[in-house]
């Protein structure tokens, strides 16, 4: 199959591709083959061309018995990592179906493995997880296995299982039965759906070629899989969110003067003649006209970049959120909130954070730690010593100097998510996962 | 205005294609670097990446004028032809131009070369530093792409330069979400990708719709090149033919565009975006990989350069 021979119109007009966008994130351990499946994938689809391919192949680094490609190297970036033969950071690989453009975040396994995929998961509509089938050959999953399908739950993406090396076990269907029954038994632990493709990356069978060598297997491919799944930010029905970026002035201070808001929907869809209303004030007004460099439009729906007007004059800034009548009542100062601890600085009690959500910034103080949760066992709550280091999982309760909107991460992810900032280091502290405004006024008797 | 509005039934969804989102992702980077720091600029070579962010520019600011000026690091190893480019397209959009030159580096003493034809693209990252601390810029926001090289296939789309201008891939800010970490102090500042999750081929489709004018070296035209290697090496003043050296003409067109003593045509007949799109798809050597003498030095030159504040 010939992935990289569609018209050059096609791509220009996106008449028979267009399956939009779909961003992924791989999770496996050390030694599972994920770098191995991800070059197969781009070489495959022909995102791997002959001199990269040359350059694996002259590598001082080669692991790959001699005469066979070591597609693991086409992914390792860095100078440590080509010598160390491991993944240290975050890398994004490109590649194009006719049906679909993909982008993938190629997330480490190992140290700070949560850190990782917490921060390649973020921007991902779905997490391909490996599970190695030779070690796993009693259907026992791996501690790491259960760890990513963990934080996969925790930041709601769709989960594939791509059980790999099933050459290793002769392409036995009953091997892959065994593995197949724990992940459901996972994924039900977990309070979530996933799908399962058992392959074999290094020769290619059911990554993007359906393979001879399991008569057994009647599913999709992998590919099928990720050319199938709906997108999130497709979703309808969502909530608006339009953080505005910048107030655009034009014509100064003449009758015509042109006074818009610019920025990107976030969720849900915005229409000319929509009423809005400004989340930190309450003050509301009707869409008047949604402008692009291409011209006017009448709707923008999730993921557009438009400027707007409005009917009237209001006080809107950068940091203002424009979303449906009664959004006020969406914000709250005190919020419950899950956090993934990012930094090698651990949290500093009482330190004052720099939160960032959407366009706005304010200051945040995390009060409690309410309990952790230990992401190898299926996300159980466990007691909170006081302190968070990097990697952790935790439920915190935190107060913000500045109302901001306490969207659940589940339902509104573009604004459910927010990061601290150090105000001393300047690291990115932590990520959070909102989950809801803090209904238990007695709660906390911090203020700042 | 209500009344009007009614007029249409309100739809529930509004798909965007791939390029629209790709389109829509740069848009939103350049607000936020615009939104956040005090004094980015944009580095715009006349390169046909750099022209592709200029019209996310425009589509990202207008009616209104750029809300920084365009930075050009001129190594003084141009092809005419790109220069006049540069000119024209600044001159029609009538914004601010600033030119920083590695010949002015040369003459303070900052920049040593060897020879007037060394390839002068290490000796840039200098000039680009001194003309972030000259003009105080606190954010640089340039085309790089991260499929161009696996180096920058690691590389933030909002990335922390410290005070000496330095890159430390092994200590990035995580980066979540489009949340971009724009906090700085005095010294330090910002480079900002927005066509990061771009493509080349992207790049070619997104030319081809929008008109986007390029230098005509982008496309097939006759040159006297000689084959050194795997690759076409131009005759040019900087890179004359030696005494040996089999001089042919050919057709060529540039996949990339840099210092003119080390970047290679390759042989083609694309004459319009679309047909240099058609190619790109059939391709089967990368871009800098066809037409980058000095990437191919060593696995990791690209990451080196990055380092010392190459671009």
């Amino acid at each position: 199959m010939a992935l990289g021979d569609h018209s050059a119109r096609e791509a220009v007009t996106g008449a028979e591709r267009d399956g939009g966008v779909l961003r992924f994130v791989t999770a496996g351990s050390v030694d599972d083959g994920k770098s191995t499946l991800i070059g197969r994938l781009l070489f495959d689809s022909k995102a791997l061309l002959r001199d990269q391919a040359e350059a694996i192949a002259r590598s001082r680094h080669a692991r790959a018995d001699e005469g066979e490609l070591d597609l693991a190297l086409a992914v390792d970036g860095l100078e440590a990592e080509r010598e160390q033969g491991i993944t240290i950071d975050v890398a994004y690989r490109y590649f194009a179906t006719p049906r679909r453009t993909f982008i993938i975040a190629d997330a480490p396994g190992h140290e700070q493995y949560t850190r990782n995929m917490v921060t390649g998961a973020s921007t991902a509509d779905l997490v391909v997880v490996l599970v190695d089938a030779y070690r796993a050959r009693s259907g026992q999953l791996l501690a790491q296995t259960r760890r990513h399908a963990a934080i996969a739950a925790l930041m709601g993406l769709d989960i594939v299982v791509a059980v790999n090396k099933i050459d290793l076990v002769d392409f036995s269907e009953t091997v892959f039965a065994a593995i197949s029954a724990s992940v459901d038994r996972l994924a039900r632990a977990l309070g979530v759906t996933a799908r399962i493709v058992p392959i074999a990356a290094k020769a290619g069978d059911n990554v993007v070629d359906r393979s001879t060598r399991m008569p057994w297997w009647t599913g999709p491919t992998l590919l099928e899989l990720l050319e199938t799944t709906p997108l999130r930010a497709a979703k309808a029905g969502a909530a608006l969110r339009f953080p505005v970026q910048r107030v655009v002035r034009a014509g100064g201070s003449t009758r015509e003067a042109y006074r818009g808001y610019a920025g990107r929907v976030e969720s849900g869809l915005v229409a000319v003649g929509d009423e809005i209303e400004v989340a930190s004030s309450g003050a509301r007004a009707i869409v008047a006209g949604i402008s692009t460099f291409d011209g006017p439009r009448t709707h923008a729906g999730a993921g557009r970049s438009i400027t707007v007007t409005l009917d009237r004059e209001i006080d809107i800034s950068r940091g203002d959120v424009l979303g449906p009548p009664g959004i006020r009542d969406a914000t709250a100062v005190r919020l419950i909130a899950d956090v993934c601890w990012l930094s090698d600085a651990p949290w500093a009690k009482g330190r004052r954070y720099i939160l960032k959500q959407g366009t706005a910034k304010t200051g945040a103080v995390v009060t409690d730690i309410l309990f952790r949760r230990d992401p190898a066992a299926d996300l159980q709550e466990v007691a909170s010593p006081g302190a968070l280091a990097m990697n952790d999982l935790a439920r915190v309760r935190l107060t913000v100097q500045k109302p901001i909107l306490a969207d659940a991460y589940e339902d509104l992810p573009a604004t459910g998510g927010a990061i601290l900032i150090d105000p001393y280091t300047h690291q990115t502290a932590a990520a959070l996962f909102l989950r809801s405004a803090e209904q238990d006024e007695s709660a906390s008797e911090w203020s700042i | 205005m209500r009344s009007e509005a009614l007029a249409f039934e309100r739809p529930h969804t509004d798909p965007l294609s791939h390029l629209d989102w790709l389109e829509s992702e740069a848009i939103h980077i350049l607000r936020e670097i615009a939104g956040e720091c005090e004094s980015p600029a944009l580095l715009f070579s006349g390169g046909k990446d750099s022209a592709v962010v200029l019209r996310l520019a425009e589509k990202a600011f207008r009616p209104g004028r750029l809300p920084f000026p365009l930075l050009h690091v001129d190594t003084g190893h141009n092809f005419p032809e790109v220069i006049a480019y540069r000119d024209r397209r600044v001159a029609e959009l009538g914004e601010r131009l600033v030119v920083a030159a590695v010949e002015d580096s040369i003459a303070r003493g900052t920049v040593v070369v060897r020879s007037e034809t060394d390839s002068r693209n290490a000796a840039q990252a200098v000039t680009l530093l001194e003309a972030v601390s000259e003009h105080g810029f606190d954010a640089l926001i340039g085309g790089a792409r991260r499929d161009e090289e696996k180096a920058r296939a690691k590389e933030r789309i909002v990335s922390f330069r410290d005070a000496f201008g330095q890159w430390d891939p092994k200590a990035q800010r995580p980066e979540l979400w489009s949340l971009y970490n724009t906090e700085l102090k005095r010294g330090e500042h910002l480079r900002a990708f927005p066509i990061s999750n771009w493509t080349e081929a992207d790049v070619w489709a997104y030319i081809a719709r929008e008109n986007i004018p390029l230098p005509d070296i982008y496309y097939a035209h006759e040159r006297d090149v000689i084959r050194r290697g795997p690759l076409l090496q131009p005759v040019t003043p900087l890179t004359p033919a030696r005494a040996n050296d089999k001089v042919e003409r050919l057709t060529v067109r540039f996949r990339t565009v840099g210092d003119i003593t080390c970047t290679c045509p390759v042989e083609s007949t694309a004459a319009t975006p679309l047909e240099v799109l058609a190619e790109t798809h059939q391709a089967t050597l990368s871009e800098r990989g066809a037409t980058r003498m000095d990437d191919r030095t060593s696995e990791a030159s690209m990451e080196r350069r990055k380092r010392e504040g190459y671009f």
